[in-house]
């Protein structure tokens, strides 16, 4: 059955959409098993911050060029978006763009009256003063948990709105409240896009691949040029034209299949678009049967073989001396769902031993419903299993128990904040921000060269702990770090 | 103001934003009883200020969809509960968000039981909607001073301690130089003769400063509005009165006056303070100060290719005054359109005004209100004045700065272009410390 309907303004969160979890304690092979017969999530009695969806839909339409973003709410609930507007400056040449214009980012600024008497009038005059200000050419309006309690009819504003400018004005439910797996955020901001616009159609294009993604380097246009195509980077650095057109695109592939999940199921069941049956190219198992499957979806396997052959000689020997050298090495990743267990395979392939991981949620199987797109099985199957595998909603303090038990060589993360914990304890921490930087061939060699300068650079991380300052207590860190969670040490 | 009440490129955030003054407390944690995004948000907005255990540290209920329908009064009360078992921390502020003002979970109730049983814990409502941060600083503050310095009362007699002042000055985080500042006030005044309890950062003595509040003899607010509230609040509960110097401090013109006016009325006060050594400290360091804006003085009239001969600022307020007034008597840099970006409640707004026309007799300098920046922008980008233009402001300007080819001096946040660590742009050498910063930038835009 599908598990979209874009008849419907919100997105059905993860949690009840695909049976996604946040909390387990165990390993990874043992979480591949039960991903396939049923999945309980486990609450915790303790929690620090996690994050929300509103962030994470936000980060995907505030790097649309040519659009402006609303939050409606509190000020506060967009006071973390001049990241994405720092983000979109500094990566611009990685894009290739010369010319990045300001990020139009609102908040209607909802004051307390405004939750007693409703803020639609609010709304409506702010999404008409944002187009005055800006003629961006779509407005995305984000939902926050104050505009979502007070029941604001956040989807006829727009609606109305709409008609009104003859522009996309599009309502993205986003409220923090409404999901655990921040990751719904995202949904929620592909879910408006595919909803308001993506439109049908007109041709099937041969020379374009979708690429759903964050705004890594521009990896793929020399990957896709040997088919004949050219990748459309979905949503940052694209334009509301690109997005109504994805709708033609000869295949989507992914970056991060926790991130496009949705929306790649979206382009495929409303749009025609397939969605290729394999998970991002990280790891040399991975990347082959990627290729492979790429050249099969564009009838052009020959071309996927040879590409595969050429980078097999030029990158083999020089994976194998990173092999020889990191060999022995321990390593801990903490990231979101997909991307942990693309580092994990790096890990792998390099020859390095993963002990343990914190992954903030899990999701059994993606919404292709493909067991073929499952990265964490793939992992296991291709370089074995994983021991302490943590779910942990960005748990801090179960990633600092787990890190001051295990003792790994090196930490790897990919979400801020978590690298500081590993420093904290001595282990050198790498954060690497572009998720294109470990694909294929190529990454594993990037990947592995700067994981042995990190490891190899430990002076600063040994002073740091020498001197660093602790908030945990002594009993906590001789807990277990599933303490916390229902069906752990405690079940207060 | 726009019309619709909305804020493009804001400035500051909203109510639960003074989480970060309790993170600015050394050992202190706050508790979050709001949706999960609040802290990531704050702790976006102020980067790299996550402190002892603030941002994804701070414990946290998570509002999920359960809690907005039935309250989460329980799920607060168990993650208090285990706050203790694994974070060790001095003092626990417990700060709620949107979702539990809207329910309605009566946090003050159960957090009273936990400080029954005696512990260190205090309660505040900052429901996003409420109030911005500049405004609910004080809240959070006076929250602390309500219930939990209050019983440390007879141990602290009331005014006990002669010459000693608690000082109510830069916000912490939101200022970004707070921590330097602050510093810098306490150096400052100790210099004639007054111990401050600045009460946040590493110049202060953590809870324990807190604890002697009612000690102090009198209080020193510096700021143009935000703080006040504190100061009202001791005056009436511990009977402290307090000088007030309207705007930050910056250069000699300003410091002495301030230094000036605070030694005045702790004399008035009774404090026991050597008026001849407390002069003589502020004319060394007024001395020191001009020995250097005397070597300077060539450079500044004489630079042959070019130096910034106007600026526009966009700050709160306490900055916004303080350095027009500043760079006009003591740079030579004609502040031009000044953008006000705090959200001044609308009776504190004449005063402001004044005191920035005080600065001189000769010209006036337009200033705005505007907590709307994309509307204050929007303004600059149309203006026009000859010379070379200097914006001081958020890293949201350094665009606009590129548009029009102005320099651009990064000193509001949010601050993503620069990176301040202990740096003060208060006081004497807080002034020097501004003029490196302006002609760093401009000099560095040679060859």
């Amino acid at each position: 059955m599908s598990k979209v309907n874009l008849a419907l303004p919100e997105v059905k969160i993860r949690e009840i959409r695909i049976n996604s979890i946040t909390g387990y304690q165990g390993d990874a092979e043992e979480l591949v098993k039960a991903s396939r017969c049923g999945l309980k999530d486990r609450e915790r009695s303790f929690s620090q911050c996690m994050g929300c969806g509103t962030s994470k839909a936000a980060c995907m339409v505030t790097l649309i060029q040519d659009a402006a973003v609303i939050s409606h709410g509190p000020v506060g609930c967009a006071s973390c978006l001049h990241e994405f507007s720092f983000t979109y400056r500094v990566n611009a040449p990685l894009r290739n763009l010369q010319h990045p214009t300001p990020r139009h980012i609102f908040s209607t600024n909802l004051k307390e009256k405004d939750t007693v008497y409703g803020g639609n009038i609010k709304l409506a005059n702010a999404i008409r003063e944002v187009y005055e200000r800006t003629k961006a050419n779509a407005i995305f309006v984000l939902t926050t948990c104050a505009a979502g309690i007070i029941g604001d009819d956040v989807e006829s504003v727009c609606n109305e709105a709409e008609d009104e400018l003859g522009i996309p004005v599009v309502a993205v439910f986003c409220e923090g409240f409404r999901s655990k797996v921040w990751t719904t955020g995202f949904d929620a901001g592909y879910h408006a896009i595919a909803r308001k616009l993506i439109t049908k159609p007109r041709q099937r294009r041969k020379d374009i691949i979708n690429v759903i993604n964050f705004w890594g380097s521009d990896v793929f246009s020399e990957w896709f040029a040997p088919f004949g195509a050219k990748p459309n980077y979905i949503t940052p650095y694209s334009t509301v034209n690109g997005l109504k057109y994805a709708s033609e695109a000869a295949a989507t592939v992914q970056a991060c299949s926790t991130l496009g999940s949705y929306l790649g199921a979206v382009l495929e069941q409303e749009f025609g678009v397939p969605e290729i049956p394999a998970a991002p190219p990280y790891g040399i198992a991975q990347t082959d049967r990627w290729f492979r499957a790429l050249g099969k979806i564009l009838g052009k396997e020959d071309v996927a073989e040879q590409i595969i052959k050429e980078k097999k000689e030029k990158y083999l020997p020089k994976i194998e001396a990173l092999r020889e050298k990191l060999k022995g090495k321990t390593a801990y990743v903490t990231a979101g769902a997909a991307h942990g267990h693309a580092l994990l395979d790096v890990l792998g392939e390099l020859g390095m031993k993963a002990v343990g991981a914190a992954i903030f949620h899990h999701d059994p199987i993606y919404d292709s419903g493909r067991e073929e797109n499952d990265q964490l099985a793939q992992r296991v199957s291709d370089y074995g299993n994983v021991p302490n595998f943590n779910v942990c909603n960005k748990q801090e303090f179960e990633l600092v128990n787990a890190l001051n038990r295990l003792r790994p060589d090196v930490l790897l993360a990919r979400h801020g904040g978590m690298t500081l914990w590993g420093a904290k304890l001595g282990i050198p921490s790498l954060l690497i921000g572009d998720e294109h930087y470990s694909m294929g061939y190529e990454g594993l060699v990037n990947y592995g060269e700067r994981l042995l300068e990190v490891i190899e650079n430990d002076e600063f991380v040994k002073n740091l702990s020498k001197h660093a300052i602790n908030p945990y207590t002594k009993w906590w860190m001789e807990q277990k770090p599933d303490y916390f969670l229902r069906g752990g040490a405690v079940n207060e | 103001m726009s019309r619709s009440g909305i804020i493009e490129q804001e400035r500051y955030t909203c109510a639960i934003g003074a989480l970060q003054s309790v993170v600015a407390i050394p050992r202190a944690v706050p508790i979050l009883h709001s949706g999960p995004g609040c802290g990531e948000m704050i702790a976006g907005f102020f980067e790299r200020s996550t402190g002892y255990a603030g941002g994804p540290t701070s414990p946290c209920t998570n509002f999920s969809e359960k809690e907005v329908v039935f309250g989460g009064i329980n799920r607060l009360r168990e993650i208090i509960k285990n706050t203790y078992k694994v974070l060790d921390t001095d003092l626990q502020v417990v700060l709620t968000g949107c979702t539990a003002g809207i329910v309605g979970d009566d946090v003050d109730s159960l957090v009273s039981e936990f400080a029954r049983e005696g512990k260190p814990i205090v309660s505040v409502e900052t429901a996003g909607f409420k109030a911005n941060n500049f405004e609910s600083h004080s809240l959070v503050v006076n929250a602390i001073i309500d219930q939990y310095v209050s019983l440390f009362e007879s141990e602290n007699e009331v005014k006990s301690q002669k010459n000693t002042v608690n000082l109510i000055a830069s916000i912490p985080y939101q200022d970004p130089f707070w921590k330097g500042n602050l510093a810098e006030y306490k150096r400052l005044l100790a210099g004639i003769g007054l111990k401050a309890n600045v009460l946040f950062g590493p110049e202060s003595g953590g809870v324990k400063e807190w604890q002697k509040i009612p000690a102090a003899q009198f209080n020193v607010l510096v700021s143009p509005w935000y703080g006040k509230p504190i100061a009202d609040h001791l005056k009436e509960k511990y009977g402290q009165e307090y000088v007030w110097f309207p705007h930050i401090p910056i250069g000699a013109n300003a410091t002495e006056q301030f230094l000036n006016q605070v030694l005045e009325f702790a004399l008035k006060e009774g404090a026991e303070i050597d008026e001849a050594s407390a002069r003589s400290f502020i004319e060394y360091e007024s001395k020191a100060y001009y020995e250097e804006i005397d070597n300077l003085a060539t450079f500044l009239l004489e630079f042959r290719y070019g130096l910034p001969n106007h600026a526009h600022i966009l700050h709160d307020a306490g900055y916004v005054v303080g350095l027009s007034k500043f760079l006009l008597h003591e740079v030579g840099i004609i502040p031009k359109e000044q953008f006000v970006t705090d959200g001044t409640p609308e009776k504190y707004q004449e005063a402001i005004r004044a005191d920035l026309r005080s600065t001189s007799d000769k010209r006036e300098i337009p200033l705005y209100f505007e907590p709307d920046a994309g509307k204050a922008q929007e303004f600059l980008r149309k203006i026009h004045h000859s010379g070379r233009g200097l914006i001081i402001g958020s890293g949201w300007d350094k665009e606009l700065a590129k548009e029009k080819g102005y320099d651009f001096l990064s000193a509001a946040i949010p601050s993503p272009y620069r990176l301040v660590l202990t740096t003060h742009y208060a006081g004497f050498t807080g002034g020097l410390r501004v003029i490196e910063d302006i002609y760093h930038l401009v000099l560095s835009t040679y060859a």
